[in-house]
Order: C-alpha cells, then sequence, then structure tokens
C-alpha cells in the first residue's frame, strides 16, 4: 500500500530539510522524498497536504495511560486516540499503574494493547523500583528486552540517593535513560499548589519550587557521578532550568522537558479552587513560568511532554486538598504550543518540530522515528499553522482539563502511524472539501 | 436598609471592600441589643431555612451560628461530618447539590480544607457563608474582632494591631490582616519563624510588617491578639516543646507592659492558658475575650440577614 503526502511543506530537524517536499509512504515506511518537479507514482493513495507541515510524527516522553488497573479514568486504547487527535503518533506512558509497570509482562501488555487499539505507538518507561517503593531495583534488563524505553518512578521520586545512585549506575548497562521527577518529598509534603503569594492568598498548602530544585541538583550531581543519561521530567522552576543548562554546558548528560500547562499558565489560575488547575509539579508564579519559556527559547528544554494524567470526574469533584494531582494533556498541548510559543515569535516552526519530534527520539533512542528521511518508520504529524479551533471535545476517557473551550490558532489536522492515516480533523475535511 | 455587601455570599473577607466591611459591622450594631433582651428573638427571618454545615469539630462557632439563625427565628439544621455522608465516599459537589434540592436559603459551611466555601458557592443556589476553611478565610471571627475592637478604639485607621502566634496556619490571622488593613490599620505579626515566615508580608499589599522578635510587635500596640497554638505542630518539629513556646512566645503580663497603657487583649479561643496566653492576662481588664465570644452572635446574625436578602 503506497500513500503519497502531496503539495506540503516538510520539516524534518534531523533530515536538515526545511522545504517543499512529496513524501511517498510504502509498507509503513518512508520510501523516497521528491520534489515538487518530481514524477510521482500513479498508484499510491493521495492526501493532499496544500499549505500545510509535514512533520516527523510527534513523541510525547510523558503520558499516563492508567491500563491497566484504572480503565475508568482511560485505556490504552482511548489514550492512543487522544494522543493521535493530539498530533502524537507515539507516547510513552508511566509505569504507575496498578499493578505497577516494574516487570516485562506488563511492559509487553501494554504494547499488546496498544498495536490492538492500532491509533499511536506505545513505548512503556518501567519502574526504577520494585512497585517503584523506592528499595529494591526492579528488572530494567528484561524490560527493555520487552520493549521498555527507560525508567522512571515518576510521581514516587526515589527519596535515597544512595538508591538513585546505584539505579542510575545499573540503568547504565542496559543504555536506559532514567527519569527523574525532582520532588524532595520531605519539602513538598502535603502541599498541593506552588508556594508563594499565591498560597498565602488562597490559604492553601504550598510545595516550595526548593523541593523540585533540591532534587534536581542532587540528581545532577549523581548523574556526573555515574555518568547516566538522565532526563529531567517536567520541568517548573527557574532553578531546575538553570541547574539543567549548567549541567548541559559542563557536558553530562542530562537532557529535560516541560509541559505545555507549566509554560501556559502561572499559579493565579488556582484562585476560584478547581481542581483541575491541580497537578505535581505545580501550576508555579510568573517568575519561573517566564524562566521555563527562556528555557524553550534557548535550548535548555529539549521537548514538550504532555503528563496527559486522566482522573475521572468524581475524583476531581472534592476539595481541592483531596483531589488528585494531574490533568489531561494530549489533545490540548499543539494548540497551546502555538499560542505560547509560536504566535507569539518565541520560537519558529523548526524548533517546535525539533521539540516534539527528533529531539524527543534522540533522548529515548527510538530508531528509526522522529525523521521522516527515507527508511524510518511512516509517522508524521501533519499541522496547519493557521487552524482555528476550539478545544471542546476530546477522545480521552476523562475530562479534567482547564484548558476545555480554549479557542487556538494552529493545530494538528492530521496523523498518521506507520503510514495509516489514524486521525483527520473532522471540521478540516469538511472545509477543505467544499 | 440597603445591602451592604453586593453579593449574598460571604466567603472571605480578601474580596469585600472597607465600605461592605463597614456595612455588616453596622448592620451588627442593629442587632446587639436583641441578645439583651428578655426575650431574645426578633421575626426578621422568619420562614428562611438556614444549614449550619459542618465538616470540621467546632463548638463556638457553630453554637454562635445556631443562636444567631434562631434569634432571628430562622429555622437552623445542624450536620456535622459524623452524621454526613461524606464519610460514606459521596463527593463534595453530591452532598452540595443534595443540601441545595432541599432549598436552603443559606449554608454556612465549615471545613478543614481551604476552598470548601468557595467550590460550594458555585454550584448552590443557597447562600453560602464561610465559617472557616481550612487555613485560609474565617470571616465572621475577624468580623467580631473588628466590632470588639470598634467597641474600644472607635477607628481602625492608625490603629497598631499585633498577632501573635501561629500565622502560617491560622484563618483567624488571615482574615484579622485582610480586614485590619483594608480599614487604615497597621498589623505586624510575630512568633517562631517556623510559623511566621518572612514571605507572609505578601499576603497585602500594604500595612502589614512580620516583626523579628515578639517583642518587637508588641511595642506600642492598641491591640493584641494571641493565636491559638495547635498542639500537633510540635510533632511536625514547628517548635520543640509547648513549655518552651510558653516561655519564648507566650503573652505575659511583663510582655504586655510594652503595649499601650489602654491596650485590649483578643484571643480566638479556645485558649491554652499558661502556653501562649499567661492567665492572669486572658483574666485581665484588658482581656476582651467574652466580649468577643458575646459580639459573635450580633455579627453572625448580621451576615445570616444580609446573606438571605432579609431586609
Amino acid at each position: 500500500m503506497k500513500l503519497l503526502i502531496k503539495n506540503g511543506h516538510l520539516i524534518d530537524p534531523a533530515g536538515k530539510e526545511n522545504t517543499g517536499m512529496n513524501v511517498l509512504i510504502e509498507e509503513g515506511l518512508v520510501k523516497a522524498w521528491l520534489r515538487p518537479d518530481e514524477t510521482v507514482p500513479e498508484d499510491a493513495e493521495v492526501f493532499d497536504a496544500g499549505g500545510l507541515l509535514i512533520a516527523p510524527g510527534f513523541i510525547d516522553l510523558h503520558v499516563h495511560l492508567r491500563e491497566p488497573g484504572q480503565e475508568h479514568k482511560e485505556t490504552i486504547a482511548t489514550g492512543c486516540a487522544a494522543a493521535v487527535a493530539g498530533g502524537w503518533t507515539s507516547v510513552c506512558p508511566m509505569p504507575n499503574t496498578k499493578p505497577i509497570n516494574d516487570n516485562a509482562a506488563i511492559t509487553r501488555y501494554m504494547i499488546e494493547q496498544a498495536d490492538h487499539a492500532g491509533f499511536a505507538n506505545v513505548f512503556p518507561i518501567g519502574a526504577i523500583t520494585k512497585s517503584s517503593d523506592g528499595e529494591q531495583l526492579a528488572e530494567m534488563g528484561e524490560m527493555k528486552a520487552a520493549g521498555a524505553v527507560a525508567v522512571s518512578d515518576d510521581g514516587r521520586p526515589v527519596p535515597s540517593a544512595g538508591i538513585m545512585r546505584r539505579a542510575m549506575e545499573y540503568a547504565r548497562d542496559f543504555d536506559l535513560p532514567v527519569i527523574d521527577h525532582c520532588e524532595d518529598r520531605s519539602l513538598s509534603s502535603g502541599g498541593v499548589m506552588h508556594e508563594g503569594e499565591m498560597s498565602l492568598l488562597l490559604g492553601l498548602k504550598g510545595m516550595p519550587a526548593l523541593a523540585e530544585e533540591i532534587d534536581a541538583v542532587r540528581d545532577i550531581l549523581l548523574a556526573k557521578e555515574t555518568g547516566a543519561h538522565i532526563h529531567i521530567a517536567h520541568v517548573s522552576t527557574k532553578g531546575t532550568v538553570e541547574a539543567v543548562r549548567r549541567a548541559k554546558s559542563e557536558g553530562l548528560r542530562v537532557t529535560c522537558e516541560a509541559t505545555p500547562h507549566h509554560f501556559s499558565l502561572n499559579d493565579r489560575a488556582v484562585e476560584g479552587y478547581d481542581t483541575n488547575t491541580k497537578m505535581a509539579p505545580p501550576l508555579r508564579s510568573e517568575e519561573h513560568r517566564e524562566a521555563v519559556l527562556e528555557g524553550i527559547k534557548d535550548g535548555t528544554i529539549d521537548a514538550i511532554a504532555t503528563d496527559h494524567a486522566p482522573h475521572h470526574e468524581d475524583e476531581k469533584a472534592l476539595e481541592y486538598d483531596a483531589a488528585p494531582f494531574g490533568i489531561t494533556g494530549l489533545e490540548s498541548a499543539l494548540g497551546l504550543s502555538f499560542q505560547h510559543l509560536v504566535n507569539t515569535g518565541l520560537i519558529g516552526l523548526e524548533r517546535l518540530v525539533e521539540m516534539c519530534s527528533s529531539n524527543p527520539a534522540r533522548i529515548f533512542a527510538l530508531e528509526g522515528r522522529g525523521t521522516l528521511v527515507p527508511g524510518s518508520h511512516a509517522d508524521v504529524t501533519i499541522l496547519d499553522p493557521g487552524l482555528s479551533w476550539t478545544f471542546d471535545s476530546t477522545e480521552s476517557k476523562s475530562k479534567n482539563s482547564p484548558f476545555f473551550g480554549l479557542e487556538f490558532v494552529g493545530g494538528p489536522v492530521a496523523t498518521i502511524v506507520g503510514g495509516r492515516i489514524v486521525f483527520r480533523r473532522r471540521a478540516f475535511t469538511a472545509e477543505r472539501a467544499s | 436598609m440597603e445591602k451592604p455587601f453586593h453579593r449574598r455570599d460571604l466567603l472571605g473577607i480578601r474580596g469585600l471592600s472597607a465600605e461592605e466591611i463597614i456595612g455588616i459591622l453596622d448592620t451588627a450594631e442593629n442587632f446587639r441589643e436583641i441578645s439583651a433582651r428578655e426575650i431574645k428573638k426578633v421575626p426578621t427571618l422568619r420562614g428562611k431555612t438556614i444549614i449550619n454545615l459542618f465538616f470540621e469539630a467546632s463548638t463556638r462557632t457553630r453554637t454562635s451560628f445556631e443562636l444567631a439563625a434562631k434569634r432571628l427565628s430562622a429555622d437552623a439544621v445542624n450536620i456535622s461530618v459524623s452524621t454526613s455522608s461524606v464519610s460514606k465516599g459521596e463527593t463534595l459537589i453530591d452532598t452540595a447539590l443534595t443540601l441545595d434540592a432541599m432549598s436552603p436559603d443559606c449554608i454556612v459551611v465549615r471545613h478543614s480544607s481551604a476552598g470548601v466555601p468557595h467550590q460550594l458557592a458555585k454550584i448552590s443556589k443557597a447562600a453560602v457563608v464561610n465559617a472557616g476553611d481550612g487555613t485560609n478565610e474565617h470571616p465572621t471571627q475577624a468580623l467580631l474582632d473588628a466590632m470588639t475592637i470598634r467597641e474600644h478604639k472607635k477607628e481602625f485607621a492608625g490603629l497598631k494591631v499585633a498577632i501573635l502566634g501561629d500565622i502560617l496556619h491560622s484563618r483567624v490571622a488571615r482574615s484579622n490582616i485582610h480586614l485590619l488593613t483594608k480599614l487604615g490599620a497597621t498589623v505586624k505579626v510575630a512568633g517562631p519563624k517556623t510559623l511566621v515566615p518572612r514571605s507572609f508580608e505578601g499576603l497585602v499589599d500594604e500595612g502589614l510588617t512580620v516583626s523579628e522578635h515578639l517583642d518587637e510587635a508588641i511595642v506600642d500596640a492598641d491591640v493584641v491578639m494571641i493565636l491559638r497554638i495547635q498542639k500537633e505542630r510540635q510533632d511536625s518539629a514547628f517548635f520543640p516543646t509547648l513549655s518552651e513556646y510558653a516561655v519564648h512566645y507566650g503573652l505575659t503580663q511583663e510582655r504586655l507592659e510594652l503595649a499601650k497603657k489602654d491596650a485590649i487583649v483578643l484571643h480566638p479561643g479556645p485558649m491554652n492558658r499558661g502556653i501562649e496566653i499567661a492567665s492572669d492576662v486572658a483574666d485581665s481588664a484588658r482581656s476582651q475575650i467574652l466580649d468577643q465570644v458575646k459580639y459573635g452572635v450580633a455579627v453572625r446574625m448580621a451576615v445570616l440577614y444580609l446573606a438571605t436578602g432579609g431586609r
């Protein structure tokens, strides 16, 4: 089966291309790039990408798909449907399922469920420690063999520096990046929002920026010592951005990501006690949000990741203190990225594509992804930078997002995974047909 | 009588203007004498239903609200956490909708989590009055404190107020700081640095200082407000022992000498005698602690009256 993406503008940072180009796909792989004047095969299905941007399939390094164990919040099938609707061709689910993904059987199960659903690729992240209890190492080698691409205890960060050191040493044996949710719980425990002026005004217990920064600095020192590759998840503070910038200038193997909510909102959004503004790390004050934007601009922040964290409506319909942390993010991420990064002139389209495709593929060493050079997997994200749309529906099982109802300019219009068109924006299709 | 605050809910002092605060206090003054009558009841709120929804144990606040409602002839129902459905897993939203379906005119709510009254107010048709939410606000306490202060000092502008003790966890302190600074008083707070963070000055734009030492806050004060210390703070390493607290941060006669000669002493109760306040201070002529309780009923009558749109 052949698919020709015609008349589009190709941006492929890893393939060093940014030009008008037709892309020919065959048997799930990119077959060739054809210049507009080159002849195209007549037997291929054609996707007319006139006026659109063709990018290597976007890869979200940080999602929660809730399966197995919490299928009332999300399943791998619904999560992957939300992913492709948001322009993501691959997602990397965190191991905090029930039970925890700390062994090969669960890793394999997650990949099988994704294959069965047939939307996005799923590259699971295994646990660092058994049951993510911070004590004994999980079977990283077995999980890698089953398809895991990194390890993390995510929201239950390893408290002991000693165990973290061992984990980094051991992960190096398998070339697995260690993903770090930086939070020193002795400083943040009981907190529900950023500690600062707003937490004072709202009478909510704060989580200081320091709790993230102390852990980030600790683990950067451990990475220096062990030579491990650490990837700092959802950087949210000025101090963490600075620590990563310093580490990179020293040549350490430190990468990091930022979420759309941390670069879009500050802690003023908590006013009114909407529990869809509660997540960890929390929405920070404006000074920190600006530091994250600066990190995105100067390249300190490598990737945009959503930390898509679905929760059932009933679970969020609680007191602010009692509601669970996390918001959904897959389908609002690109709208927010256009709004706050591209349309403001902070970064160009090529940098956006890099942060969502080539960089994530490099960070998790995903062979043949994050680029569309011939021979690569035919995962493609097609964007319309001029598309006006409203975020008012979702494929996810959960609706816990503070962004519902927002209008955006710029977003995904079609998603291709393994050469198959798995998502096409309905309004867009109608508009172009007329 | 004009409505002195332009909304039916009373969620906190933070959202009120100085005029609205004075309006509530003036209304409370009108209700004061009812509690001094032999027949302590007027028909003002006859036919109105008020639900006291208390998710957190409270004797004095709940009783005060209940008496306020009854003296205005409203039907008052008390629901406490032990008998509510919340312990059975009902969501906050469901609880609110269930109560709302019974058409109350006003829900008075206390909860250990900040923001619960705000969340209820968004979905409830009834007026919502905050009777204390977590460490956020306790507006009727600040209003009754203000009424007590006004009784003795007449004006708020230029008044020096010291608030001492566990500021960090105190909804009473927050509401009082908002109220007093809005009315032109200057407030100094002091206590152990673990419980009085420097960052607290960010709470209001002006009029609030975090003092280095207790004595610094008390010097020349017109009003000294001492807060209750929660014994469980000791376990969370905010201070070592209650006895050390009493010596270094308790209000004694000796410390009180630093204040103005006519300074008054307030405490939101219940008191830990011999810990945050020495018994001789609590029982002295300067202490207005029982007057605070008395004015509490008048303030809550005013708040219920205004919240239910009575006239």
